[in-house]
């Protein structure tokens, strides 16, 4: 156990040079090259910033779609003249009855590989819809499958809205990721109040252009509220004008009345419909409506043919400028709830880096001291096995580029204490051998030899609960699962080849002196 | 003579004596959890969690409630947080908050105590999300208690895994027995502690496991008895100093680590030392009462063969 050949030595110190550099890296202030960029991120609790868990809340989704194949069922009984009886929606599903002579035929519509009223999901094997016949009624539902692939493009469209907003909005670095089938995990560092963002992205915006209602609407007509909350107004149905038609949107000033607003441009086939809508109705009013309530009513006094027109509204020039990036960014297709929300202010976070480091050498010194006192020698040879093995532990988390949490300084401070034990197991056997050893060499030999499947056992165990942390602990909690799990590789390494080169050195040294542990 | 180690305590006299102790601390642990429940924090339980620090640092404690109270939030509570001007508050709110919660409640409360305030953590989890964490918590001890078990049972025999196993179950239900007694919170950072108990007191079982199976093919005569309290006895000094040096480390956090890390370092500063215990007073007489002998481990030797 204590031979060492030239290439092991050289590929034990080169390793430990190597990782060195990385946790040097960490200290160099420039940062041009590859090797040099690499870096321990420190994570929100420790620099501070917002975690903020989306839902997307796909339901509404749900209920249109059904609705829109309501419509085209309707349309394709009328155009082949199928009798049908009580077609209508009941909880998200749409049922009716059929003449025992048409069902096979509907079957034959419904099931068909290339239906546009169905389609075939190939990837699924597996039809948008299910149908059930219970004699002569239908019930037409979405399948399992038909509403994955549903919330699954809900979700990446949401997920390319999240990423405009946030980006508009201009933070530092912030993480915008998938979370499962229908959440979306967003990190902002540096972020000390998450307030607006939050606010950008808790609004669908769906914007709208409808008249206000007069009493003869063929469309329907609903009662809305404004933005404040009390006032209301009676608008169609009817929608003119979307917020897919526009272009461009941004915050202006009104120049008559010095009030902020906001200016957008339409496209081509938005400018044509607006600008016909508009030239027919000169003197009605048009309500300008987000996610269903009504911003603003004004009266059209001239056609709008340019395809650009001004939003006013009850703004400050932070809600003009929010409204703009919000109409830029475009409608969410669904609903976002915050479901989670954690945000750490960067002082805390200073105050836990400070605390971390503080108790990190405090527990350090403790523990060096105590091997010291404990085994002397040898006790210098853990001590230095302890501090090439933090050095180690360092150089990895860099090299992996592993965010560091404050439960992961926690996992740093925890390794040296547990660290140790390897080599506590092994000049314990030592000791033992001993005493019964003649030759100091042999002792050692031996020592390390039988400490072995004690001290691989007892890091194992370690390293499964840290792997179990590690795949099933949610943000900080794998910090500490990383930080502990790779320190036990770095203690093994330590232990079993620097700290036991040391060893052989230090019994070579000594083969003819009797040795006191 | 190998045996004659400076120290020879007879630990199996304690035995019986030990046992009986941790039965009554079980089921203490057990009734205690049992009648008055497991204090969980916002990270099992939803709702919110601020903490903030005023800069006026003549605020007293009641007033903040009494600006919470009047903003009526629903069940509240406000404690001292780290230091003299720092508080925790919690609200288990159950209605859905808007975006402007957060922001409501900081200029209420500024207003109401006349001075500048500093949110410096807040904390929002809704009823799905935190029923999900605790899922998960569960989920991951149990996964762990499961794999070890299957690593001591590759490893070692049978006996030798049900007796890790038991003396884990142990650990867990003192160390979360002490938390409902002192009703200190559940959060997810105790659940990482408890994981890494399960890891530290299993690694000190297997070193004294290791040390039997090792006695037991050396000396085949010799009974179970004598030879766990042999091997116990060897791996003594071991079993203790790593113990030492790692509440150390344990000590350091808990004393210096800030207010983030108190609840962790305290579960596992218990851990340790229950872990310690029950490698040496539960897990090892479990190996006597399943009757291991040296034919238990000779026995998977020459399976092998």
């Amino acid at each position: 156990m204590l031979y060492f050949s030239k290439t092991k030595i050289f590929t034990i110190y080169s390793i430990i040079v190597l990782l060195s550099f990385f946790s040097l890296v960490n200290f160099i202030e420039n940062k041009d090259s590859y090797f040099l960029s690499k870096k321990i991120n420190l994570g929100l609790d420790l620099q501070g910033g917002s975690y903020l868990l989306l839902e997307v809340d796909s339901s509404p989704i749900v209920k249109q779609k059904i609705q829109n194949k309501l419509l085209s069922l309707r349309k394709h009984f009328k155009k082949n003249n199928i009798k049908y009886k009580n077609l209508r929606i009941n909880n998200n599903s749409i049922n009716f009855s059929l003449l025992s002579e048409s069902k096979a035929e509907f079957e034959e519509f419904f099931l068909s590989k290339d239906s546009s009223f169905n389609p075939y999901l190939s990837q699924y094997k597996s039809h948008e819809l299910n149908h059930i016949i219970e004699n002569n009624n239908i019930k037409i539902d979405y399948s399992k499958y038909g509403l994955i692939e549903l919330k699954t493009a809900a979700l990446e469209q949401s997920l390319e809205i999240v990423r405009r907003r946030v980006d508009e909005v201009g933070t530092n670095e912030p993480t915008i990721v998938k979370r499962g089938n229908e959440r979306i995990l967003v990190e902002l560092p540096g972020l000390e109040d998450p307030n607006r963002i939050k606010k950008l992205l808790g609004k669908t915006a769906n914007l709208t252009f409808r008249f206000v209602s007069n009493n003869e609407d063929s469309f329907g007509s609903e009662v809305l509220f404004y933005e404040n909350g009390e006032d209301q107004l009676k608008v169609s149905k009817r929608v003119i004008l979307s917020g897919d038609s526009l272009l461009s949107a941004k915050p202006d000033v009104n120049s008559q009345t010095n009030e902020p607003t906001v200016s957008f441009s339409l496209n081509r086939v938005g400018s044509k419909k607006f600008g016909r809508a508009t030239s027919k109705n000169v003197g009605k009013r048009l309500a300008i409506v987000l996610d269903n309530k009504v911003i603003s009513a004004p009266v059209i006094n001239e056609p709008i043919t340019g395809g650009n027109g001004q939003i006013s509204g009850d703004f400050t020039f932070q809600s003009s400028t929010d409204l703009a990036l919000l109409l830029r960014s475009g409608a969410l297709p669904a609903p976002l709830n915050i479901i989670e929300e954690r945000t750490v202010g960067p002082d805390l976070g200073e105050d836990s880096i400070k605390a971390g480091a503080i108790s990190l050498i405090i527990g350090f010194v403790l523990v060096i001291f105590y091997m010291f006192y404990k085994y002397k020698y040898l006790g210098l040879i853990a001590n230095v096995s302890l501090i090439i093995n933090l050095i180690l532990l360092l150089g990895l988390l860099t090299l992996l580029e592993v965010t560091l949490t404050l439960p992961g300084i926690a996992g740093i401070i925890l390794t040296v204490g547990m660290a140790v034990d390897a080599n506590v197991l092994i000049f314990e056997r030592i000791k033992e051998e001993s005493k019964i050893e003649k030759s100091i060499i042999h002792a050692f030999d031996t020592g390390y030899k039988k400490a072995q499947s004690a001290v691989l056992d007892a890091n194992v165990t370690t390293l499964i609960s840290s792997l179990i942390l590690f795949s099933l602990g949610s943000g900080p909690i794998k910090g500490f699962a990383v930080t502990l799990g790779i320190g036990i590789i770095t203690t093994l390494f330590t232990a079993y080849f620097l700290g036991r080169h040391l060893c052989s050195m230090y019994a070579i040294r000594k083969k003819d002196k009797e040795i006191v542990i | 003579m190998i045996f004659k180690t400076p120290k020879n305590i007879n630990f199996f006299n304690l035995y019986k004596r030990m046992n009986i102790f941790s039965l009554i601390l079980v089921t203490l642990s057990i009734i205690v959890i049992s009648f008055k429940g497991l204090n969980f924090g916002v990270d099992f339980k939803g709702g919110t969690l601020i903490e903030l620090r005023t800069e006026n640092k003549n605020v007293i404690i009641s007033e903040i409630r009494q600006s919470l109270i009047k903003m009526q939030l629903g069940d509240i509570s406000v404690k001292r947080f780290g230091s003299q001007n720092d508080y925790l508050i919690k609200i288990q709110s159950s209605e859905k908050n808007n975006e402007n919660f957060i922001e409501i409640i900081k200029n209420s409360l500024s207003a109401d105590l006349g001075s500048a305030i500093n949110f410096r953590r807040v904390e929002n989890v809704g009823p799905k999300v935190s029923a999900e964490l605790l899922q998960d918590g569960l989920l991951a001890i149990t996964l762990s208690l499961a794999a070890m078990l299957v690593y001591i049972w590759i490893r070692f025999e049978w006996q030798f895994s049900l007796g890790a196993i038991i003396a884990l179950v142990h650990d867990i239900i003192i160390t979360v027995g002490l938390f409902s007694f002192l009703f200190y919170e559940i959060n997810l950072s105790i659940i990482a502690a408890v994981l890494t108990i399960v890891g530290y007191s299993m690694n000190d079982t297997v070193v004294i496991f290791d040390r039997i199976r090792e006695n037991l093919k050396k000396y085949t005569k010799l009974p179970i008895l004598d030879i766990s309290n042999n091997s116990t006895n060897q791996t003594l000094s071991r079993t203790l100093i790593t113990s030492i040096t790692t509440l150390l480390a344990l000590f350091s956090i808990y004393f210096f680590g800030g207010a983030i890390l108190k609840g962790f370092s305290f579960a596992m500063i218990v851990g340790v030392i229950v872990g310690t215990y029950s490698s040496i007073f539960v897990a090892t007489p479990i190996l006597n009462y399943t009757k291991v002998t040296s034919k238990t481990v000779l026995k998977e030797e020459e399976n092998l063969n």
